[in-house]
């Protein structure tokens, strides 16, 4: 058992000097009738050699976007993850590392983390980033619940153009306290203002909008802002870390909480998990803050360091008063999406989001040339966009996926009234010969 | 007095200098590069972000030297009680990281992402034979999300029989995830007594079960190691009341194959990837916190549920009555194909291996430790044990000194005043990977503190000394938050 | 010698009140701070706002601990320290002068007489101490 140091000699000496028998001794009570009388019944051990064919094996089976071309989306994204980041991630020290509760023999891990927060605080035009939540589903879940906690107001009013994914987490965590969720509907294809307008009462304790939304499109930040500060609710901003090294950051348009999915930024894809839940708010609203924080201080030398603080919000404190249940945070994610945005950096992480556009403008015009193929919104967009197919979009995601091309996201599933569309995203990734090869693949399927 | 030479102190904001570059990005190959053609101009950033300039050298090597800074398992002893700071195998991390796995979309169509689905699956089902649950969700992010789950589909079974309860009974030795997650569950939080020893009061349960109760949630063993016996009466009692007994998984390492959560009677229970099945800490997370229950919770399982028809997996969205959703996507899967590597690599004496040596391995330290710190409960402890620095106290020496102290001696410290029934309370959890001759350089370490309690105490409350910072103002970081770099006032 | 000014009166939760005419300065204890450790943060609430008596007001943090604040009578909100966002330790510093906390104009008299003395505090406090 090669995880398991002692040996049975060092076992019987340890057992001595306990004073007991034999480990079952040790184990006295515990109700024979409570006990196992069997061998858990698990797959018998396999040595390493056998375990890593048989995996390879099962990851085989999957279209993995280094041998298919993947143009999916809608959450999560084939992004450029530099050369450096597993590297150091892979370093012992920081991934077999624990929570930096004892900060002396932590300062590695504070200390990225600490500029982690920066970082995230300046893509997104804010005062201060959280240590990271899960995921940015749950991110959003969370920022609903503290506009509930800030306002006293039960109401919330999410823009249609949120991911549905999404609006199903923030259903599920506005259970407990009862929350009341109205939407707000699309235009063409971005947030209806008028429609948000007519949804916001002095109930409301945020307005939630997706920029760029789930279909892609942008939206109008600030004026989302008016209607909401208006009414004297917090406005939600749901962004993308990656694309706000080139769009304007919703920090300048009005937002009071933004939240978002940094997987974008060097996380792998990993079929969905773990993933980066990014989470910034205003100044004002800091200590209702879910979350870790790390911040800087001094040592008894004067020396700099940094601790975790403002602990008395989480929940080893404050118990059923804490801001939130959520104890770990995603560290390793935050560290590579550190590392990440330290490589591309003020140059670098613009580059991306223009090549995306870009990239994503050439696809889009190209496609919308197949006849019968339309773009469904006109709505101005950045990385992603919804195409109108006139064949059913799951016949031509599988006739595609036979020509190695992940063609993107049908979007029955999440809601009927889009059954003939697919959701397309193209990031800085995406060569001109492999957009070239989907549109020739795409005017055959749809013939 | 410092006695480690200075410690590395820049942040990657200081090593910035302009036009220095460490990406790499190919040229614009389409026509139209410039996206103040493309996008309407109030949607483009006027002044890049204030993000680093820094060459790849500079990010190697300042992340290098950060990383020194950090204890981790790979290079010390990591007692903390309740996280099961054991071995992370580097098999599982080049398994998780198989171009098949992480560089697999959530979104794939499910007929091309089959061998992700059967892993999920053959893993789901690992964990139910080991938990003796009927079903188990992968989905939870963590085990507080792992919690909020639990209580939520308790929550939508007392819904579901048309009652309402509104309480949720969690002894005072909880972790404190267990009355936070309850509370974002829309439930108030009656705390019991414990004994002190950690076991459940009966009395105290007793008086409190009613039909506005619809759950008790405990740890087992409990928070201070020890295992609660009485826990098929605890149960049965709970269920003559339609009370839902829910069991907090952190402490797995010390039952795995001896017993089962289903075998005692509990309801719902969570698991704790990142404890027992070895995914690794990261430095606080990410962690994965799969939920596994009894069949009558099924129809309230989060969506979508994975299920296996023929040799085929799909996802089954079609439930009325689920909760709903944690997370966007389907669960942290990069943390599951390391827990399904885990379980395959020990087998099922490996994994009966685990608990024993853990076990082993606790009580060992606690005889060793016994002559010099208080005990927090007569007899043997599973997996963990709890000592009380009490004694240490009255010479002015707590525990969180001894914990720095320890720092200097080069072992990361137990968990310290957790559970908050102890008084000075030091939670040792050496795990089963774990060698005696380790465990005794721990130990003697212990035991010289204790003397250097009475014979030089200055030593400790200086302590630490050999880290790169020595103790840190944490209230100044509390009064004053500075929680992100910003660029020193130019002369 | 426990610090229990012999003019004020106190709460088993640990809060002094300062009887001013029609109003009560309020604020925690010396034990209560020395108990809490450095504070950090208090919050308050708002002037105008109504409390009623062994109901929360507010809560005070510290680095590893927070408690509520319990309004030892009942009343309106009339004054709020703005000086403790500045400088919480001054609650440390000067429990019963700088550190007070709200002024409650009163509802009434009878719930005054209802707080504990100097010396019943004193006595509970020294239980409480080991």
């Amino acid at each position: 058992m090669r995880y398991i140091s002692n040996t049975p000699a060092q076992q019987r000496e340890m057992l001595a000097t306990i004073g007991a028998g034999s480990i079952e001794d040790l184990l006295a009570r515990i109700p024979a009738k409570a006990r196992l009388s069997r061998p858990l019944n698990v797959p018998a051990a396999m040595a390493e050699t056998d375990l890593v064919r048989l995996l390879r094996g099962m990851s085989a089976r999957n279209a993995n976007a280094d041998d298919f071309v993947c143009f999916l989306g809608a959450g999560s994204y084939d992004h450029t993850v530099p050369s450096p980041i597993n590297h150091l991630i892979s370093r012992g020290e920081f991934f077999t590392a624990y929570t930096p509760y004892q900060p002396e023999a932590s300062q590695g891990t504070l200390r990225s983390i600490f500029e982690y927060q920066t970082m995230m605080a300046e893509l997104c035009g804010m005062d201060v980033a959280n240590a990271s939540l899960y995921d940015g589903a749950s991110s959003l879940a969370e920022a609903v619940l503290m506009a509930h906690a800030v306002t006293e107001r039960n109401a919330i009013v999410l823009s249609k153009g949120v991911n549905p994914l999404y609006r199903q987490v923030v259903e599920t965590y506005c259970e407990g306290p009862g929350l009341r969720l109205k939407s707000a509907a699309l235009g063409d294809g971005s947030t209806d203002l008028d429609a948000v307008r007519k949804s916001v009462t002095g109930q409301t304790a945020a307005v939630v909008i997706q920029y760029p939304n789930f279909f892609g499109c942008l939206e109008d930040v600030k004026a989302a802002a008016e209607i909401a500060h208006a009414a004297g609710a917090l406005l939600i901003v749901v962004a993308d870390p990656v694309n706000l090294g080139l769009l304007t950051p919703p920090g300048a348009l009005g937002a009071d909480l933004v939240v978002g999915e940094g997987q974008g930024l060097g996380v792998p894809m990993t079929f969905g998990g773990p993933n980066l839940g990014v989470f910034a708010v205003k100044q004002e609203l800091v200590r209702r803050m879910p979350g870790r924080l790390v911040g800087a201080t001094v040592d008894l030398d004067g020396q700099r360091g940094f601790v975790l603080t403002l602990q008395t919000r989480e929940q080893h404190i404050r118990r059923e008063k804490a801001t939130s249940n959520i104890c770990t945070n995603v560290a390793l994610c935050a560290l590579m999406a550190t590392i990440h945005v330290a490589i591309m950096g003020k140059v670098g992480l613009r580059k991306v989001g223009e090549l995306s556009t870009a990239k994503a403008h050439y696809a889009a015009e190209a496609f919308a040339r197949i006849p019968g193929v339309k773009l469904k919104f006109s709505a101005p967009f950045f990385k992603e966009f919804a195409l109108e197919l006139p064949k059913s979009p799951e016949r031509v995601v599988k006739r595609l996926t036979k020509d190695k091309i992940l063609a993107g996201v049908p979007l029955k599933a999440f809601d009927r009234s889009y059954k003939d569309c697919l959701l397309v995203a193209v990031t800085e990734k995406r060569t001109r010969e492999e957009i070239d090869a989907y549109a020739a693949a795409l005017a055959a399927a749809v013939a | 007095m410092r006695t480690a030479k200075p410690a590395y102190d820049k942040l990657i904001f200081e090593l910035s200098r302009p036009g220095r570059h460490a990406y790499s990005l190919p040229e614009c190959d389409v026509p139209v590069a410039d996206p103040a053609q493309l996008l309407p101009k109030e949607h483009l950033r006027e002044k890049p972000a204030e993000l680093p300039e820094v060459s790849e050298l500079d990010v190697v090597r300042h992340y290098s030297r950060l990383s020194q800074m950090n204890y981790g398992v790979d290079t010390h002893f990591y007692p903390l009680g309740s996280c099961t700071m054991k071995y992370n195998p580097k098999i599982n991390e080049d398994m998780a990281r198989l171009p098949g796995f992480a560089r697999l979309h959530p979104l794939t169509p499910e007929g091309a992402a089959q061998g992700a689905l059967q892993l999920m699956h053959e893993l789901s089902q690992d964990l139910a034979e080991v938990s003796g649950m009927d079903l188990v969700s992968l989905q939870p992010a963590a085990g507080a999300q792992g919690e909020l789950a639990g209580v939520l589909m308790i929550r939508a079974y007392h819904l579901a029989r048309g009652e309402r309860r509104t309480k949720v009974l969690i002894p005072d030795s909880a972790h404190g995830t267990n009355p936070a997650s309850t509370a974002l569950a829309g439930y108030s939080v009656v705390e019991l007594r414990s004994e002190a020893n950690g076991d459940v009061d009966l009395l105290d349960l007793e008086r409190h079960l009613g039909d506005d109760v619809a759950a008790f949630m405990i740890t087992q063993p409990n928070t201070l190691g020890l295992f609660e016996s009485k826990i098929h009466q605890i149960t049965d009692m709970c269920h003559a009341k339609g009370v839902q007994v829910y069991m907090d998984g952190a402490n797995f390492n010390a039952i795995l194959g001896i017993t089962r959560p289903g075998d005692l009677g509990f309801d719902v229970c969570h698991f704790n990837l990142h404890k027992t099945f070895t995914t690794p800490h990261g430095g606080g997370g990410p962690g994965a916190g799969p939920v596994g229950i009894k069949e009558h919770l099924a129809p309230f399982l989060p969506t979508p549920v994975l299920v296996k028809d023929g040799d085929d997996y799909a996802f089954d969205w079609n439930r009325p009555q689920s909760i709903g959703k944690l997370q966007a996507f389907w669960g942290n899967f990069g943390m599951l194909v390391r827990a399904w590597t885990y379980i395959r690599t020990m087998g099922p004496d490996g994994l009966r291996a685990v608990s024993d040596n853990a076990v082993l391995n606790a009580n060992y330290v606690l005889k060793r430790l016994e002559d010099h710190y208080d005990r927090s409960a007569p007899g043997p402890c599973m997996h963990e044990c709890v000592v009380s620095a009490r004694r240490q106290k009255k010479l002015g020496v707590t525990a969180i000194d001894i914990a720095k102290r320890l720092l200097d001696l080069g072992f990361y410290a137990p968990t310290t005043y957790f559970p908050l029934i102890v008084e000075e309370a030091l939670m040792i959890e050496p795990t089963e990977t774990e060698s005696k001759e380790t465990l005794d350089e721990f130990c003697d370490a212990m035991i010289q503190i204790a003397r250097e309690a009475q014979e030089n105490p200055q030593l400790i409350h200086e302590a630490p000394v050999t880290t790169p910072v020595r103790r840190l103002d944490q209230t100044a970081a509390a009064r004053q938050p500075r929680l992100k770099w910003t660029p020193p006032e130019t002369a | 010698m426990a610090n229990v000014p012999a003019d004020l009166r106190y709460t088993k939760e640990h809060e002094w009140a300062k009887l001013e005419g029609d109003k009560a300065r309020v604020g925690i204890t010396a034990f209560a701070q020395e108990q809490l450790g450095d504070v950090v943060f208090v919050e308050l609430p708002k002037a105008g706002s109504k409390v009623t008596a062994m109901k929360t007001f507010g809560v005070v943090e510290s680095v590893k601990a927070v408690s509520d604040l319990f309004a030892p009578l009942s009343g309106e909100v009339v004054e709020v320290n703005a000086e403790l966002p500045k400088k919480p330790e001054v609650v440390n510093t000067d429990p019963y002068g700088k550190g007070w906390m709200i002024v409650i104009k009163l509802d009434g008299t009878k719930e005054w007489e209802g707080l504990m003395s100097a010396a019943d505090y004193e006595t509970l406090v020294a239980a409480a101490g080991h």
